[in-house]
């Protein structure tokens, strides 16, 4: 191996990548794109959830019921409607995904049995939202009933006893504000460097196949280690670079709170892109054409990527195949990390499963890559 | 074959790509400083031997020794004394003439100081001295042949392998080629080179004629001229097409080559024949200008081992 070799390789690949500046602008502004995107647009939390509402009693304790629903924040009510095939209308034209129906004996039921019965109907066409909405309708319900307690126990001057009652005092640690946000965006920096990173690289070797330059080159004593490495360094200058904006981003831009070191985070996103790199290039090695390259790269680091790394779907909620599967995806170990980072603040010791994971994937990827390159044209 | 002190020996070689045999059984032994010349149609297998000679495709059969190495066991041993240079230009298009020497020069570990003075010596010698910092892409043809053969020649190889280097060059700069070559020779440089330009031919010290993946023949050019078969005669007229086409069929003629406004016509006694000839054209309206007795070129001895009537 000669140090001097791989440099000479590494400054001719960064002399071709600085002479290429659409390349370039699109290698640095790629991510930032995506992070706003991906940043913004994937969210959990469901606010104003469109409800319709068919009042058949309209009635002040019905209005009261109709009221606590607008107050709580987590619906709109956007009709109030006067048939169940008005509902049923409003449901199919997707105008609410929910709707509220009061009976016309709500009032009555309530003062003669002491139940008021309350009908909702939901749309789960998109079962996540429904099941969100229906923990919140609940939680309304929860308050109604409240009320009518408190009112009930004061008309007969009962002062609440408190016995027999659990009072649960909830208390939410690292994510104190429930915000999905702060969940979600350290999983997108990761999922980002994925898919950038393994295109990066990808293009690299195939590209010299294309041009043909790679006949005259594997004619020298270069080695595959040494062209490997000469080509890696420079991608990881822009590959840090693009964490950097990424990283940067999320806690001054989209403020998630960072309360890890600078050091655990540089040093485990310099080993998330190692492999990333070391992904691409070894497509870049097998496939010899660049158009192909970059598609394997896509399809190999996409979906894996957005549906098993956890940084949406929970891993823990997957089927015990799945989960095993999950364990290939090498994403998920930075997403881990990440999120670990920087709402729990961990330090390498607590991190050292996905850490080694990383080392592990690296260690195995280079080691195919330099094996899978063939100093031959056949 | 001169085995113990060829340069370069191919013992051999045989190479297919799927149904296709490219190279049969190629073998031949290239004395230190020879210039040898592979020549041959295309698809004759001249750049499938020049890769195996470089080690960057395998024989299915055969062997390869490159100074004494064999290339198959030892690839890499042998690519620190061989610079090849490919029929597509393999250099870097977004490079300049000088960074592309450099990197060629740093991957054979040339040092700097000898690194500046021998790119300074070839890029005179190349007519490149004063486009250093030009885009190697923005050459013209046969600059970037020149400059491929500056970062051939950079580390002081001791056999070269040229694929086609002057396909597509214009005269000054093949003249040129050709000059630093012969300079190589002097310095006992093996060269091998495949060529499409019969009178590039004629400049090799020997020479493989190459047909289907098959030696045909192999000697100096001028043994090989002289073993052609029969007499050469140069028939012009105004219409040659139509000359050769009268004279497809006519007795003792043992092949037909269109050169230009000529046809040379092979034939087995020039002294019988040329009267004949004369004749026959009279009779079908297509009287020649003239018939002269002409020395052959590497170009006929081409056709007469191809042709109708070659021998096999």
């Amino acid at each position: 191996m000669s140090l001097r070799r791989i440099l000479a390789l590494a400054f001719k690949e960064m002399l071709q990548v600085w002479r290429d500046p659409r390349s370039l602008a699109i290698a640095l502004l790629m991510p930032l794109m995506q992070m706003v995107m991906l940043g913004y647009g994937v969210s959990l939390d469901i606010r104003h959830v469109p409800l319709c509402v068919f009042d058949q009693e309209n009635s002040q304790a019905s209005r009261a019921v109709v009221e606590r629903f607008v107050a709580s924040g987590w619906f709109a009510i956007t009709a109030a409607l006067d048939s169940n095939r008005a509902v049923s209308r409003a449901m199919d034209r997707a105008s609410c995904i929910g709707a509220v129906v009061i009976p016309a004996d709500f009032s009555r039921q309530l003062a003669s049995t002491g139940t008021g019965p309350l009908q909702i109907v939901f749309d789960a066409t998109d079962t996540n939202t429904t099941n969100i909405a229906m923990g919140y309708a609940q939680g309304v319900v929860a308050l109604v009933t409240a009320d009518l307690d408190a009112r009930w126990t004061a008309a007969r001057g009962i002062r609440p006893s408190g016995v027999g009652v659990v009072d649960l005092e909830p208390e939410v640690w690292f994510n104190e504000g429930l915000e999905s946000r702060y969940f979600i965006i350290p999983g997108v920096v990761a999922v980002i460097l994925a898919l950038v990173g393994a295109q990066l690289t990808s293009l690299t070797v195939a590209r010299e196949w294309e041009r043909g330059t790679m006949e005259q080159l594997v004619s020298t004593p270069v080695t595959p280690f040494e062209v490997m490495a000469g080509k890696l360094l420079p991608y990881f200058l822009i590959g840090v670079i693009d964490a950097a904006f990424c990283l940067l981003a999320a806690i001054y831009w989209f403020g998630v709170p960072f309360r890890g070191s600078a050091g655990t985070l540089l040093l485990t996103t310099a080993l998330f892109i190692v492999v990333v790199l070391a992904i691409g290039y070894l497509i870049s090695v097998r496939v010899r054409s660049q158009l192909g390259a970059s598609q394997v790269a896509l399809l190999v680091t996409m979906l894996p990527t957005t549906l098993l790394s956890g940084y949406t779907f929970p891993i823990d909620q997957m089927p015990a195949p799945i989960r095993f599967l999950s364990l290939l995806v090498y994403p998920r170990y930075f997403v881990t990390i990440l999120r670990a980072v920087f709402l729990k603040g961990s330090g390498l010791v607590e991190l050292i499963g996905p850490v080694l994971g990383l080392v592990l994937y690296a260690v195995v990827v280079l080691w195919l890559a330099a094996r899978a390159f063939r100093k031959r044209l056949d | 074959m001169p085995q113990a002190t060829a340069a370069v020996v191919a013992d051999g070689l045989s190479r297919r790509f799927g149904p296709v045999e490219a190279v049969r059984e190629v073998s031949f032994a290239v004395a230190p400083g020879e210039i040898f010349g592979l020549v041959g149609p295309d698809g004759a297998g001249k750049t499938t031997i020049l890769r195996m000679l470089a080690g960057v495709l395998s024989p299915d059969v055969g062997e390869i020794a490159l100074d004494g190495i064999d290339v198959r066991a030892e690839p890499e041993r042998a690519k620190l004394h061989l610079s090849y240079m490919p029929q597509r230009f393999g250099l870097y298009e977004d490079m300049t003439v000088a960074e592309n020497i450099f990197f060629y020069a740093t991957l054979f570990a040339v040092p700097g100081k000898e690194r500046r003075a021998r790119s300074a010596q070839l890029l005179a010698a190349a007519g490149l001295g004063e486009f250093g910092r030009r885009l190697a892409g923005q050459l013209s043809g046969g600059m970037k042949q020149k400059l491929g053969l500056v970062c051939a020649l950079i580390h002081t190889p001791r056999v070269l392998l040229l694929d086609e280097p002057t396909t597509g060059v214009d005269p000054v700069s093949r003249r040129d080629f050709w000059a630093i070559l012969y300079g190589l020779r002097e310095s006992g440089v093996t060269i091998l080179l495949s060529t499409a330009y019969m009178d590039e031919a004629e400049r090799c010290s020997r020479l493989a004629l190459l047909h289907e993946g098959r030696i045909r023949a192999l000697d100096t050019p001028a043994r090989l001229k002289q073993a052609m078969l029969g007499a050469l005669l140069a028939v012009s007229g105004p219409d040659p097409r139509g000359l050769r086409d009268a004279l497809v069929d006519a007795p003792g003629v043992l092949g037909l080559l269109l050169m230009g406004d000529r046809v040379h016509v092979r034939v087995d006694d020039a002294a019988r024949r040329t009267p004949e000839l004369r004749a026959r054209l009279a009779s079908t309206g297509h009287a020649p200008e003239d018939i002269v007795p002409i020395e052959p070129g590497i170009e006929d001895v081409f056709v007469a081992l191809l042709g109708p009537g070659a021998p096999a």
